[in-house]
């Protein structure tokens, strides 16, 4: 999809090139891609990078005492430390690798919320959370008693900061909200909502599974005491998620899993754990993907994360007002403060009619609830369509969604 | 137009989704079952009311999906009325069968009338993931005649 080179030195024709599956065609059309927000495409790089690993750097970590299981580990632990620089954490001990971000939550809310969360116990999150911030926090309630409470957003998606100050009570013990939404693109006012939990010593947690993405993150700075999120949509492969905490909040955590690597010393009397974060990495860990997650970091790091911000936010002012020239068409989510995410409704047309037609025209939309049915029901709809944009997409791939989206009204009249 | 996609939504289709017949809870349904597909969040219940000797004397279904599942949910209660349970379940089987390519086989010729209405529905082979938009409406069918509650695509 051809397009200049912005003027503001963002060059999207090199970037497009990074990435191979760019350039592959659906049903004899480009491809075009704005499915990011559930898993990104990979560049070069990070490929490049994993094959390298399996091929010349692969054993063990952790164990070996020989040449390529030391060098292994080293890429492991460089890794981690990559992630604690890209996330500016204090130290790289507060960075967990985990399965992805759903595996992240819930090993907080099964170490700490178990150790530290009691009967009766508030846990407070937002109507826009994805399941994976949901459903961990119901098999707490489940297993412990706690309460969950759920702070509202307007209908644009604007989240209430004054509604959710009113949640906040002596027996909340636990905010946990998303940094961006995966369906209405909404940033929350994470700051705000850091502090009115600080004021009253309740920890923070932030899914960042879209926020990193999209915006960012620095954790000292935010002063945010959990934040969660997963390679895939950053660049980088699946099978990888990172959990930040801060280290004195991960130290007085216990394991989550058991298994070899987070040990100190086993009899089958009593066993002994390893401080963080090999407390919370039993068995083998994702070596090679660790190491894909390490060049994801340094591509979107070349490219510069403000500037691929500002090219989504270009995309994304572009994709608003060309979409509301689509007659029918809907957008769900205005808030005011809004990443490069477009859920959308098309008349009465369900969504998974809206993609499979535009699909045959080669452009690859979500469609359904999105993992997040609450927030379904909270607009009323059963399902969107949702058009998400990441920094390889372009304006020309804006307007083959809305031209794509002719061919539904054709069918459907 | 693709033409994968002008067999998938034929007219016959988009009519029976924007119209469908037997939208409607009958008071006197002798059986239902919810039918949902967790992946896309269609959800729908089909009502059945069961007579002598097995004989499905009204099929009905509410609810909520795509064009393909109100349409298939749509098609197969005209269908299935006058039927038994038995030869609802062989249309069920046959349908299934042309809706994923495989080979229908043959079963009873007295049958050949509804399958050869339900082909309408067929070009969903072209589309794997659409699959179980068409056939959500039949295991619900099927889980209200054996007196199960809840289907699900799964």
């Amino acid at each position: 999809m051809p397009e200049r080179t912005a003027d503001d030195g963002y060059d999207i024709e090199r970037i497009r090139a990074d990435f191979p599956a760019l350039s592959l065609e659906v049903g004899g059309n480009p491809l075009v891609f704005l499915d990011s927000a559930a898993s990104a495409q990979k560049p070069r790089a990070v490929i490049d990078a994993m094959s390298n690993a399996y091929e010349r750097e692969y054993a063990n970590v952790h164990r070996g005492t020989y040449y390529l299981s030391q060098v292994a580990t080293e890429n492991y632990e460089n890794a981690r430390k990559k992630v604690a620089s890209f996330m500016n954490a204090a130290s790289a001990d507060e960075i967990v690798f985990t399965r992805n971000a759903t595996s992240a939550i819930n090993l907080v809310a099964s170490s700490y919320g178990r150790t530290f969360l009691k009967e009766g116990d508030e846990v407070v999150l937002s109507v826009m959370e994805h399941h994976a911030n949901i459903v961990p926090w119901q098999l707490l309630r489940d297993a412990t008693g706690i309460v969950i409470k759920v702070a509202p957003v307007d209908d644009d998606g604007n989240f209430l900061v004054d509604e959710f100050e009113k949640l906040l009570g002596p027996r909340t013990k636990l905010v946990a909200v998303t940094h961006v939404s995966n369906v209405l693109g909404t940033i929350t006012p994470v700051r705000e909502i850091i502090r009115l939990a600080h004021d009253r010593n309740i920890p923070v947690l932030l899914d960042g599974a879209q926020g990193i993405v999209h915006e960012g993150v620095d954790v000292q700075d935010l002063d945010v005491d959990f934040y969660v999120f997963t390679g895939h949509k950053l660049y980088g492969p699946t099978g990888i998620g990172v959990l930040y905490a801060k280290a004195d909040i991960l130290d007085k955590m216990p394991p989550y899993e058991g298994g070899g690597d987070m040990i100190a010393t086993v009899t089958f009397e009593k066993t002994t754990y390893r401080e963080p974060p090999a407390r919370f990495e039993a068995g083998t860990p994702p070596i090679v993907e660790a190491v894909g997650l390490d060049a994801a970091i340094d591509y979107v790091t070349a490219v510069g994360l403000d500037k691929i911000a500002a090219h989504e936010k270009k995309l994304l002012d572009y994709a608003m007002k060309r979409l509301a020239g689509v007659e029918g068409l809907k957008v769900v989510g205005t808030a005011q403060h809004k990443a490069g995410i477009v859920s959308f409704t098309f008349g009465d047309v369900h969504a998974h009619d809206v993609a499979t037609i535009i699909d045959s025209a080669g452009v690859a939309v979500r469609a359904g609830h999105h993992c997040a049915q609450p927030l379904m029901e909270r607009f009323g709809v059963d399902s969107t369509s949702r058009a998400s944009f990441a920094m390889y997409n372009t304006t020309a791939e804006v307007d083959a969604l809305a031209a794509a989206l002719e061919r539904v009204r054709e069918i459907f009249g | 137009m693709d033409e994968d996609l002008r067999d998938l939504y034929q007219e016959v289709i988009l009519d029976h989704g924007k119209n469908p017949r037997n939208f409607r809870h009958p008071e006197d349904a002798t059986c239902e079952a919810h039918g949902n597909n967790p992946l896309c969040g269609d959800r729908l219940t089909v009502y059945l009311k069961l007579g002598k000797d097995k004989v499905i004397e009204d099929a009905a279904f509410e609810g909520r999906g795509c064009a393909i599942s109100v349409a298939s949910a749509s098609m197969m209660t005209d269908i299935v009325k006058g039927k038994t349970v038995a030869e609802a379940e062989e249309l069920f089987d046959r349908f299934h069968k042309m809706c994923t390519g495989e080979d229908e086989g043959t079963g009873a010729d007295e049958l050949e009338d509804e399958l050869e209405k339900l082909k309408v529905m067929s070009g969903v082979r072209q589309f794997p993931m659409r699959v179980k938009c068409a056939t959500l409406a039949w295991h619900t069918m099927n889980a209200a005649a054996h007196g199960e509650q809840k289907a699900t695509t799964e």
